[in-house]
C-alpha cells in the first residue's frame, strides 16, 4: 500500500509579474517501508518537493495524499497534528535549540502532542539511546560534534514514533565518518523498525544506501530507479 | 499545550537574557512603582486629613466670617467682622439653636511675647471654658480657666510646648508671668505636645478668654469664629440650618447670596478635602500611567527584537508541530510574564518608597502618617503590568506565529 501518492504536483513562487514553476508536474508514490533518495542539482526543486512532502509547504496544484488522507483538504492546524504525529524532520542545518540539553531538544515535539508530560523523559531517553548518545543527554549543543549534533536530531524526529522520517541533505555538513553513522542510523531504521525514510542528498555515495533514487531536474522527473547495487553503511 | 510548559518556555526565553529582561523591565518597574507610591501616599494623605478634621470632633459646625469665596471680585467684601456679639447671645438662646449643646466663640492673631530676657511670636487663641471639650486637649500642668476668668477677662494664659521650651526651657512655667503685648499674663497651664491639630498647632499658642483676647490683645469686637457642636450626630445638618437662620435673622439678611458668613460642618470639610486628594491623586497617578506607555512601546520592541533573533527556532517549532496558537501563547507569555515581573518589583519598590517616606513624613513633620500598603493598587497595578504585556505583546507574538516554516528555517 502507498504511503505516499502524488499526482501532477505543481508549486509555483509568483514574484510581481514573473511566475518561477519549482516542482511542475510530479507524479510517483512511496510505499510504507521503502527507503528512498531523491536527488537532483541545486535549483532543481527537490527541496522544494520535500517540503511539501514533508507537509511544511502546500503544492500550488496536483494531489497530494499521504496515508490514503487528501492533504489539500487539511486545515493549518491539522497540518500542524500531522508534522507533529507522523512525520519525523531531519536537516542538514541540525536545527537544535542553542543553549539547550539534548534531553530537552529531544522533547521539544512532545510538547506539541497529546503525550503525557511525566512519560516524556522516558521517551526521549529511550530515542536518545537509539541513535547512542546516552552520554550526551545533558549536554549543549554547542559541546557536541557535527555527527552528535545530527544524531540528536534524528531521536528528535523519532520521539513521536513518526511513520515516515525526511532526511534533508542530513550528511551535507558532516565528515565522511559521521556521515556514515547517521546514514547506518537512518538504514537500520528502516530495515530493522520498518520505517519509511526520505532522503535528499546531491552525493551519489549517500544515495545509494536507498532502495531507490529518483532524480530531479528542473522541476521534473527524470530518472525513478531501484538501486541495483545497494551500500550498506557499517558502522553503528 | 500545557500552560505549565508554555510558562517553563517563557522563563527559559526570558533567562537565556537576563540583563535585556531586566532592562526592558525596569520601564514598567519605575511606571508601577510611581502609581503604588501615589496611591499609597494619597491614602495616607487622605487618612491623615480625616483623622485632623475629626480631632477637632465630628459634631462641630464651624462658623466663619465673610462670604464663601464663588470668583476673585468676591474678596472686594470679605466682611471680615461680622460675627458679633449679638450673634453670639442669639446662637446661644435655646430657641433658635434648640440642638446645639455648646457655643464657643474665637478670636486669633500672633503677638511677640517674652519673660526675662526670651521673647517668642506665638499665636494668641481666644476661647472660652468650653475649649478642652470641643478640642479634647486638657493641659497636662495646671488647669484651663473657668467661666469666670472669660467673664472676668482674667490675664491668665495656657500656653502651648513650644512656646514653654522657647520662653522657660527646662524650668518650670507654671505660675510665672509672661509678657504678651505688654501686658502681664499668668500663666495657669502648659498643653501637652499634641503637633497638628485639625490645622491649628496648639504648640505655638498662647490660649486665654477671647475676652481678654479682644480688649487688651487685639483690640476687636467681632470674632474670627464660632464653634458649635451638636448635641448629636444627626442633628448636625439640623444645628448648621438654625445657625444660618439665626444669623440671617440677626444680619437682617433676607438674600442667600448676600450671606456674610458661612457655615462649614465637619462633614463638609472631609468629604471635599477629601474629593481634592482623591482628584489629586487620580491625577498623579495618570501621569505615571504615561511611564507605564512608555515602559510598554520598550516592551513591544524588545519582543520585536527576539522574534526576530529567535525566527529559526520558531521554524523548527512549528516544523514538529507547533500551530500558530502555540506559538502565539508562546510569546504573548512571554511579554506577559516580564511586564508582569515588572509589576511585582514595581509594588515591592513602590511599596518600600512609600513605607521610607512616610517614616520621613512622620519624623520631619510631626504629623500622625501611618504606612497604608495600597492592597487596592496593588492589585491594580498587577492587572495593568500584565494588560500591558498582553497589548504590547500581541504584535510582536502574531508576527512570530504567523513566520512560514520554511522561510523561518532558512533563516540566518
Amino acid at each position: 500500500m502507498s504511503l505516499i501518492e502524488v499526482k501532477n504536483l505543481e508549486k509555483t513562487y509568483t514574484e510581481g509579474e514573473s511566475a518561477t514553476a519549482a516542482v511542475c508536474g510530479i507524479t510517483f508514490s512511496i510505499k510504507k517501508g521503502e527507503f528512498v533518495a531523491i536527488m537532483g542539482p541545486s535549483g532543481s526543486g527537490k527541496s522544494t518537493l520535500l517540503h511539501i512532502l514533508g507537509f511544511l509547504d502546500r503544492p500550488t496544484s496536483g494531489e497530494y495524499r499521504f496515508d490514503g488522507k487528501t492533504i489539500s483538504e487539511f486545515s493549518d492546524d491539522e497540518i500542524a497534528k500531522v508534522r507533529n504525529e507522523e512525520i519525523g524532520f531531519v536537516f542538514q542545518a541540525f536545527n537544535l535549540l542553542a543553549r539547550t540539553s539534548v534531553l530537552e531538544n529531544v522533547k521539544l515535539p512532545l510538547a506539541y502532542s497529546g503525550v503525557k508530560e511525566n512519560l516524556w523523559n522516558n521517551l526521549a531517553e529511550k530515542a536518545i539511546a537509539s541513535v547512542g548518545l546516552t552520554h550526551r543527554l545533558r549536554h549543549e549543543p554547542s559541546r557536541l560534534s557535527g555527527g552528535e549534533k545530527q544524531r540528536a536530531a534524528i531521536a528528535r524526529a523519532l520521539i513521536n514514533n513518526p511513520k515516515v522520517i525526511f532526511a534533508d541533505e542530513p550528511t551535507g555538513n558532516l565528515d565522511s565518518k559521521s556521515g556514515e553513522t547517521v546514514i547506518s542510523i537512518l538504514q537500520n531504521l528502516n530495515e530493522k523498525e520498518g520505517r519509511t525514510v526520505i532522503l535528499i542528498t546531491h552525493e551519489v555515495d549517500i544515495a545509494e544506501h536507498a532502495e531507490r533514487i529518483i532524480h530531479i531536474k528542473d522541476g521534473k522527473i527524470e530518472s525513478d530507479l531501484p538501486v541495483a547495487k545497494r551500500r550498506k553503511a557499517s558502522h553503528i | 499545550m500545557r500552560t505549565s510548559h508554555a510558562f517553563k518556555l517563557a522563563a527559559i526565553g526570558l533567562k537565556a537574557n537576563k540583563s535585556r529582561t531586566l532592562l526592558t523591565i525596569l520601564g514598567i518597574v519605575i511606571g508601577i512603582a510611581a502609581i503604588i507610591l501615589i496611591m499609597s501616599l494619597g491614602q495616607g494623605a487622605q487618612n491623615l486629613i480625616l483623622a485632623q478634621v475629626q480631632g477637632l470632633g465630628s459634631n462641630t459646625v464651624a462658623v466663619i466670617p465673610g462670604r464663601q469665596p464663588s470668583g476673585p471680585s468676591d474678596f472686594a467684601q470679605i466682611f471680615s467682622d461680622s460675627l458679633k456679639e449679638k450673634d453670639f447671645t442669639a446662637l446661644k438662646d435655646k430657641s433658635n439653636v434648640p440642638t446645639a449643646a455648646t457655643i464657643m466663640p474665637v478670636v486669633f492673631g500672633s503677638q511677640g511675647s517674652s519673660y526675662g530676657d526670651e521673647t517668642y511670636r506665638l499665636t494668641i487663641f481666644g476661647v472660652s471654658d468650653v475649649f478642652p471639650k470641643i478640642f479634647k486637649i486638657v493641659p497636662d500642668k495646671g488647669a484651663f480657666f473657668t467661666q469666670e476668668d472669660v467673664q472676668g477677662l482674667s490675664e491668665s494664659v495656657i500656653i502651648g510646648s513650644k512656646v514653654k521650651d522657647e520662653l522657660f526651657g527646662a524650668s518650670d512655667a507654671l505660675g510665672e508671668r509672661i509678657k504678651i503685648n505688654n501686658r502681664p499674663f499668668r500663666v495657669v497651664g502648659v498643653l501637652p505636645k499634641k503637633g497638628q491639630v485639625s490645622f491649628f498647632n496648639f504648640d505655638d499658642m498662647a490660649i486665654m478668654p477671647y475676652t481678654t483676647a479682644q480688649k487688651y490683645i487685639l483690640g476687636i469686637k467681632y470674632f474670627h469664629r464660632f464653634i458649635i457642636e451638636a448635641d448629636l450626630q444627626q442633628n448636625i445638618e439640623r444645628t448648621a440650618a438654625d445657625v444660618k437662620l439665626t444669623l440671617r435673622e440677626s444680619h437682617n439678611i433676607t438674600d442667600t447670596a448676600k450671606d456674610d458668613f458661612f457655615v462649614q460642618t465637619q462633614a463638609d470639610l472631609a468629604s471635599s478635602l477629601g474629593l481634592i486628594t482623591s482628584i489629586l491623586t487620580l491625577f498623579l497617578v495618570s501621569v505615571a500611567s504615561i511611564s507605564l506607555l512608555v515602559g510598554g512601546v520598550g516592551i513591544m520592541n524588545i519582543m520585536l527584537v527576539s522574534v526576530t533573533e529567535r525566527t529559526r527556532e520558531i521554524g523548527l517549532r512549528k516544523a514538529v508541530g507547533a500551530t500558530e496558537k502555540n506559538i502565539l501563547t508562546q510569546f504573548l507569555l512571554e511579554a506577559i510574564t516580564l511586564t508582569s515581573l515588572g509589576g511585582v518589583a514595581g509594588i515591592f519598590v513602590g511599596a518600600l518608597l512609600s513605607f521610607l517616606i512616610s517614616i520621613v513624613l512622620s519624623r520631619a513633620i510631626g504629623a500622625d502618617w501611618h504606612f497604608i500598603f495600597p492592597w487596592s493598587a496593588a492589585l491594580v497595578g498587577l492587572v495593568v503590568s500584565g494588560s500591558v504585556g498582553l497589548i504590547f505583546g500581541i504584535y510582536p507574538a502574531r508576527q512570530a506565529s504567523r513566520k512560514d516554516p520554511i522561510e523561518a528555517l532558512r533563516y540566518e
